[in-house]
């Protein structure tokens, strides 16, 4: 397997390699350095690739293992807190752009949910894979991940239903 | 899609027994600028869902055997800079040292002719001042 064979394969997923990098460790520019470590792993293993029955899923469980490690990892973990500081003090900046500002308070309220939940949202919700793969990938079984995202949709939705029944008193 | 339809949707979103078909007739719906006021939580929700796909890994990908290749090319080509300097310079100073005896020797050359003109011209000067002087004693001899 040459370099293009190999692009070919990877292509297209390395923005979901992304975005799920990006959503477990927060910075982009750690979620930068994440795919291009992991798409750089593939490719060490590339003569392996055929042998998977489906790549994606397996590049997809390579990087939940690979940015839970980091998170695990005491240095990853003082960049998020830094992170979310700074998001934070931008949300409460930013209240004039109505679209932005939900977009940001959605963000927020996702960060905030346990890193599996977190996990399985960003698979189902925004990768839209069907539960089948979401099973392989982070290894659960359907049941526990049909539980996990219930609970992950249920807990933005009401916390929304909070925010916005803030202002206005009755529904 | 009907009001009625997409609440019970809804209800079946979040306990996460949705299709993925089901689960696209919702975005189609809070895509659409119709959306029950009621619902615009929901419609925050999935606005987000769908401004998250459009971010992409910008980054070129760099696989590591390229970047050992291009550090070998970098020490090959530092090495021949390095020997092609120092063999220029010898042949630059084998050729000066070259030009420079030659030079040398055609400086020497020149003053020995120099030399050896003046000399003859010394020569020459010496043979008149013996003709003055055999001229002069045949003055002084013929008046004693």
């Amino acid at each position: 397997m040459n370099q293009s064979d190999f692009l070919k394969v990877v292509l297209p997923f390395k923005d979901k390699v992304f975005r799920l990098s990006k959503r477990l460790l927060t910075s982009t520019e750690e979620a930068e350095d994440a795919t291009q470590e992991l798409l750089f792993k593939l490719w060490k293993n590339r003569d392996k690739i055929a042998s998977y029955r489906n790549t994606e899923a397996f590049a997809m469980t390579m990087t939940k293992n690979y940015c839970y490690d980091r998170l695990k990892s005491k240095q990853a973990s003082n960049l998020t807190l830094i992170h979310s500081n700074y998001k934070e003090k931008e949300t409460s900046l930013e209240n004039k752009l109505e679209y932005i500002d939900s977009v940001d308070r959605v963000h927020l309220l996702i960060d905030n949910l346990p890193n599996q939940q977190k996990l399985i949202i960003q698979l189902r919700d925004i990768e839209q894979y069907d539960f089948e793969e979401i099973c392989e990938m982070v290894n659960m079984k359907p049941t526990a991940v049909r539980v996990s995202l219930s609970r992950a949709r249920k807990t933005i939705r009401e916390q929304l239903t909070k925010q916005n029944n803030y202002g206005v008193s009755q529904h | 899609m009907e009001l009625a339809n997409i609440e019970r949707l809804l209800v079946k979103y979040e306990n996460a027994e949705t299709t993925l078909k089901e689960e696209d007739a919702l975005r189609t719906y809070f895509a659409s600028n119709k959306v029950a006021p009621h619902l615009k939580e929901y419609q925050l929700l999935f606005n987000y869902f769908k401004s998250n796909t459009d971010e992409t890994y910008t980054k070129k990908i760099i696989l590591n055997t390229k970047i050992i290749n291009n550090n070998w090319r970098m020490v090959a080509a530092s090495l021949i800079l390095l020997l092609s300097t120092y063999s220029g310079l010898h042949i630059i100073n084998e050729y000066n040292e070259k030009k420079q005896a030659a030079e040398n020797l055609a400086q020497i050359t020149n003053v020995l002719k120099l030399v050896s003109t003046n000399l003859k011209k010394g020569n020459q000067a010496l043979k008149k001042l013996h003709v003055y002087e055999d001229s002069v004693n045949k003055i002084f001899k013929n008046n004693k």
